[in-house]
């Protein structure tokens, strides 16, 4: 348990830390207006980190998730506006080709990095086909959604939350959770304890696709409008939000209100940099340093948490 | 021997890349057969010079990638054509500037990896955010033609082939040399296979790691110098798309991203390949989509083949 703590320590302190400079930075974000403005472009991030911490859970990585909130954004944007029944299976049949893709990737014993690689180009395909040019609407309902004024907490910060409750309890407290994560421990014993590996690599997936599918959907809510590169930046943006909130490339070990709030610390970092008024030359560099320096406190945690 | 030549991992890359070659041939009816090969050549090198830096690093095992080239490629080639000024007589400095470049991008990248134990991944990508910022500010968006001699060199021909490709022809045979034939070879690949037993034996696997991030540093700079002078002059978002090509090409080519195993003749393959397929599609009409999900299950549809075929072994 005290490890669990280490591991979810580093993601709460950086971000505590973005937080109070972006506030010391610029006061009049301390409001609810201000955090909703900080968070706005949060919500599809997370999402989109815990579906990549769903198929690092499992010792895979994917290189065609940026790509495939692209395209679900793209159906979105455009077939479940117009025709909703047909977006809704769309997207339910989206979901099924990641749990297909994670049983034949297993099956096959198939190297995942290359399979999304060239999932990639596939999911990018398809949604340059459905959207050869940036357009499309966003539905009414999902418009409507995002947009939601809670009282008290805005809606960014309350949607990262419940997204954080709800994979901790699938992934940490529930049995079905620890069974997936055990094929990322060491799969053999899984299997030997009488699980179809196949199936909770399918699982895995399959939960993948759908976190994917709800990242692409919020996204649209967000933009209101979608086009075939629109969300390409979160490949790599999910894959450093899975390790800024403690997981790890292998043995199953990630955190879903880490990867929340690696995700939060990542989309804070954009916010801080624009108060900063850093010439526009150096505000991706200055990303990476930030992104640097997180990792680099890392250090410390790790050391102290082999002790503990 | 069939079977010893079935069982290569570069064969299905080099089938491949002539199934599409003889593909697009037969639409034309074997008009233009010359003019392909060489536009291949031509295109196929940057992709194999990249791809051979990558390829050390994913032999190092898994986990191991350099996500920095394509910023690697834009900051080198910036700086050294910003040096050049396209002045004559300044191709040599213009080169230096870009080794230069490469070998402090690779330091750098090794440095986070190994000071700050960063996965590689996240390593490269984060420092690739600030080689990125590096480049924007220093060309502040100007195109900087190379100078003459050297953009002939680029664009020009020997004996019929492709300068570019004749360098990068040389880098491979080098490479090839030094891992099929020297003790560093050797160490790379043990390192690969098993880093702890490796280490254990005595290998100094951080000076061997070290070797290889700088090494695909150093190829990222020549690719990049070599595509600016060839395309007259850096683009910021001139080494976008290698990024997934250099681990394209690797995979393709039949290097196994478990570690401890390189390819060389497969580089080229897979290279050429890459080039030609969207030749093809092409050729046959294929819209911009179309062609993007063709390509994207013929590279799953080659490796399932490549790995089906060790799995018979």
């Amino acid at each position: 348990m005290t490890r669990d703590i280490y591991r979810l320590m580093l993601p709460v302190v950086s971000l505590a830390v973005l937080l109070a400079a972006t506030f010391w930075l610029q006061p009049r974000a301390m409001s609810y207006f201000g955090l909703n403005l900080l968070f706005n472009l949060a919500v599809p991030i997370a999402l989109a980190t815990i579906a990549q911490m769903m198929i690092i859970m499992v010792n895979d990585i994917d290189l065609s998730l940026g790509a495939f909130v692209s395209l679900v954004a793209c159906v979105a944007a455009t077939f479940l506006t117009d025709a909703p029944l047909t977006g809704m299976l769309i997207l339910l049949a989206l979901v099924l080709a990641y749990a297909a893709l994670g049983a034949v990737i297993h099956a096959l014993d198939l190297p995942a990095i290359v399979v999304t690689l060239g999932m990639s180009f596939v999911w990018g395909g398809l949604a340059l086909t459905i959207l050869p040019s940036p357009g499309g609407t966003s539905p009414d309902w999902l418009r409507m959604l995002m947009t939601l004024k809670p009282p008290s907490v805005p809606m960014a910060v309350a949607a990262s939350i419940l997204i954080a409750v709800v994979t901790h309890l699938l992934i940490v407290r529930s049995g079905i959770g620890t069974v997936l994560r055990g094929v990322g421990g060491n799969a053999r014993s899984v299997q030997r304890a009488g699980w179809s590996v196949l199936r909770l690599k399918a699982l895995a997936y399959g939960l993948a696709g759908l976190f994917g599918v709800l990242a692409g959907m919020a996204l649209v809510g967000l933009t209101t409008s979608a086009d075939a590169n629109i969300a390409l930046r979160y490949t790599l943006l999910s894959i450093a939000g899975v390790i800024l909130g403690g997981g790890e490339f292998t043995g199953g070990r990630v955190s879903p209100a880490g990867a929340v709030i690696g995700a939060l610390t990542l989309t804070l970092a954009a916010s801080f940099l624009n108060f900063l008024r850093l010439s526009p030359d150096w505000q991706i560099g200055a990303q990476g340093a930030v992104l640097i320096l997180v990792l680099a406190a890392r250090l410390l945690f790790t050391r102290r948490s082999a002790r503990a | 021997m069939p079977m010893t030549l079935l069982q290569k991992p570069w064969l299905w890359s080099w089938l491949a890349a002539a199934a599409s070659f003889a593909l697009i041939v037969g639409l034309t009816e074997g008009r233009g057969a010359g003019g392909l090969a060489y536009a291949a050549l031509s295109f196929g090198a940057f992709a194999a010079i990249v791809g051979l830096g990558q390829m050390l690093v994913i032999s190092l095992g898994p986990g191991n990638v350099d996500l920095s080239i394509p910023a690697t490629m834009t900051l080198a080639s910036t700086l050294a054509l910003k040096a050049m000024g396209s002045e004559p007589g300044t191709v040599a400095m213009g080169l230096g500037v870009a080794l230069l470049v490469g070998l402090a991008t690779g330091l750098a990248n090794f440095a986070l990896i190994y000071l700050l134990r960063l996965p590689p991944i996240i390593a490269t990508l984060a420092a690739s955010l600030v080689y990125q910022s590096l480049a924007i500010w220093s060309n502040r968006g100007l195109r900087i033609r190379p100078p003459a001699a050297l953009a002939e060199f680029a664009t020009g021909r020997s004996l019929g082939v492709p300068n570019v490709a004749l360098v990068a022809l040389a880098l491979s045979i080098a490479l090839w040399i030094m891992l099929e034939r020297s003790v560093w070879g050797r160490w790379l690949l043990a390192s690969g296979q098993n880093l702890r037993a490796a280490r254990l034996a005595g290998i100094p696997v951080e000076a061997v790691r070290a070797a290889c991030y700088v090494t695909v540093s150093l190829f990222a700079a020549v690719a990049g110098f070599l595509l600016a002078s060839f395309s007259g002059g850096a683009a910021l978002n001139m080494g976008q798309e290698y990024l997934l090509m250099s681990i394209a090409v690797v995979v393709i080519g039949g290097t196994s991203v478990a570690g401890g195993a390189s390819n060389v003749p497969g580089i080229w393959g897979a290279s050429l390949f890459m080039f030609l397929v969207v030749s093809m599609l092409n050729s046959y009409g294929a819209s911009a989509g179309l062609r993007m999900v063709l390509t994207g299950l013929i590279i799953i549809g080659i490796v399932i083949a490549a790995s089906t075929r060790r799995a018979l072994r």
